[in-house]
Formats: C-alpha cells, sequence, structure tokens
C-alpha cells in the first residue's frame, strides 16, 4: 500500500532552474494546503539548498543536475535536494551557521554563510548527508488540524 | 508574476540615490543587483535608500548582496537605508539578526 506521492525533478544545475523548483514547491505545497507564511518557508529553504546543490554541482562540472525529491505525504513534506558535487566538511559547514552576533564585526561579516542557518530556522526537521554528493533532507509538518499547546495527547491513525 | 528582477537607480538630489527593486532576488538575479548596487556605494558622503516594496521574494543570496554594500559603505563613508521591506522579507533580517546592523525603515509605506 502506497502511502505518499512521491514527485521527482532534475534541473540543470544552473542559478536560473531555481526560481522553476520554487514554483513546483509553491504549488505542492499549495495543494496539500499549507499556509501562506509556511509556502514561503518552504520556498526560501529550499531555494536555499538548490543555491548550495547548483555552486556544489557546478564546481565539479558544468553541465551537472540537481536532483529535487517531493514526498507527500497526509501530515507532512519532505522535500531532498541532491548535488552530485564534491563533498564537503559538514563539521566545519555546521559550526559556520548561525545568525549574526552583536560580537562579530561587520568586516567579519559572511556574505554567503545564511544560507543552511536559513533552512534550518524554516524548517522543521534538517538532515544532511555527504556521503556521496550532498543530499539535504528537510521536512516540514502540515498543521491542519492543530489543537492547543496544552493537549500532548492527539488521536491520528499514522 | 516576474521571476526576474528590475533594479531602476534615480537621483533624489545631488546627496540621496533611490533604487527601486521589482521582481525575485535570488542566485539567478542577486549578481544584477550586487553589479547595480555596489558602484553607488563608493561615493563618499552618499545615502542610498533602497526601495523594496515591489520585492515578492529574497533569500539569502539578497542578504548576502546588502552586507557586501554595508562593508562598502563603512569603508567609502556612504550610507545603506533599506525600505518598505514586505513583512516576509523583514523577517529574514530578524532571524539573521541583519536588522541590528542594516538600517531598515519598514515604516513608510507607499512614499513619493
Amino acid at each position: 500500500m502506497k502511502h505518499f506521492d512521491f514527485i521527482e525533478l532534475k534541473v540543470p544545475a544552473k542559478a536560473e532552474y531555481i526560481g522553476v523548483v520554487r514554483l513546483s514547491v509553491s504549488g505542492i505545497a499549495n495543494r496539500m494546503g499549507f499556509t501562506y507564511e509556511d509556502i514561503e518557508d518552504l520556498k526560501v529553504a529550499i531555494s536555499e539548498a538548490m543555491t548550495n546543490a547548483v555552486t556544489h554541482a557546478y564546481d565539479e562540472r558544468e553541465d551537472g543536475e540537481v536532483t529535487v525529491g517531493f514526498g507527500v505525504y497526509k501530515n507532512r513534506l519532505e522535500v531532498m535536494v541532491a548535488d552530485r558535487g564534491e563533498s564537503f566538511d559538514l563539521t566545519k559547514v555546521k559550526a559556520d551557521i548561525g545568525p549574526y552576533r552583536q560580537t562579530e564585526s561587520v568586516e567579519e561579516l559572511r556574505e554567503g554563510g545564511f544560507g543552511l542557518f536559513l533552512i534550518d530556522a524554516l524548517m522543521d526537521k534538517v538532515e544532511i548527508n555527504n556521503d556521496y554528493g550532498v543530499i539535504v533532507l528537510m521536512t516540514k509538518f502540515l498543521h491542519k488540524n492543530e489543537v492547543g499547546f496544552d493537549d500532548d495527547q492527539i488521536s491520528t491513525t499514522q | 508574476m516576474n521571476m526576474n528582477l528590475e533594479v531602476e537607480v534615480a537621483e533624489k538630489n545631488k546627496t540621496t540615490v533611490l533604487v527601486l527593486l521589482t521582481g525575485e532576488v535570488d542566485a539567478y538575479t542577486a549578481p544584477k543587483l550586487k553589479e547595480n548596487l555596489l558602484p553607488l556605494t563608493k561615493k563618499e558622503g552618499t545615502l542610498i535608500e533602497v526601495n523594496l516594496e515591489n520585492v515578492s521574494y529574497m533569500d539569502s543570496t539578497g542578504l548576502g548582496v546588502f552586507i557586501s554594500a554595508l562593508k562598502s559603505t563603512k569603508a567609502n563613508n556612504s550610507q545603506l537605508k533599506l525600505m518598505n521591506l514586505e513583512d516576509r522579507i523583514l523577517r529574514l533580517f530578524e532571524i539573521t539578526g541583519l536588522d541590528s546592523i542594516i538600517t531598515i525603515d519598514s515604516t513608510v509605506r507607499g512614499g513619493n
């Protein structure tokens, strides 16, 4: 029995296709019933992952491709973005992410360092695998039937 | 819906330059923004007012351009001000803490 729909897109590793993938996620999330705010969050998070993937894949070879997978579940959307570029140092990447802190001077600011931080801030769950290329798996839950924060018991059929 | 970015530069007066952005700022369009914005910051004493009223989408690539523009204003003794940010875009500056170092005027809506 199939529990979810799966959509796969393969686009050239070029910046002009990031907007196309953004339109796709917007359409899928809209159909699923996500709120306007959540859809905007998804658009930014997926674009950030695409920007990273396009940069990595392109560094590797000019005709690279980026694969995007959408797992459409009843209660959540899972988005996978995979490049096949060179692996990066995950520890270093994690150490480099974070918001701007008052203690840093403007000169020290990272011009390109907010991508992964934003993905982490805007999605409910983020996993990164860099065994072969880089795969970012992001999850956003649907809060359609949300109950009060006081209720920790919700009966579902999961 | 406009996936591209239009950048219009106009002189408000001798010391103030207006930059009107229309469309989306992402990895594809950010280089165009940088190309247009950075030269304006090189002139000492200039105030650059960037109107983001018509920006329907922006991500960290846009933040990156504004960070490099801000750095350039510090080096060249000019000023940068962002205006009319949509709530969703303002939120990105808040999440990243950049609202504390970049001058953002979100009170003025519309304008002339």
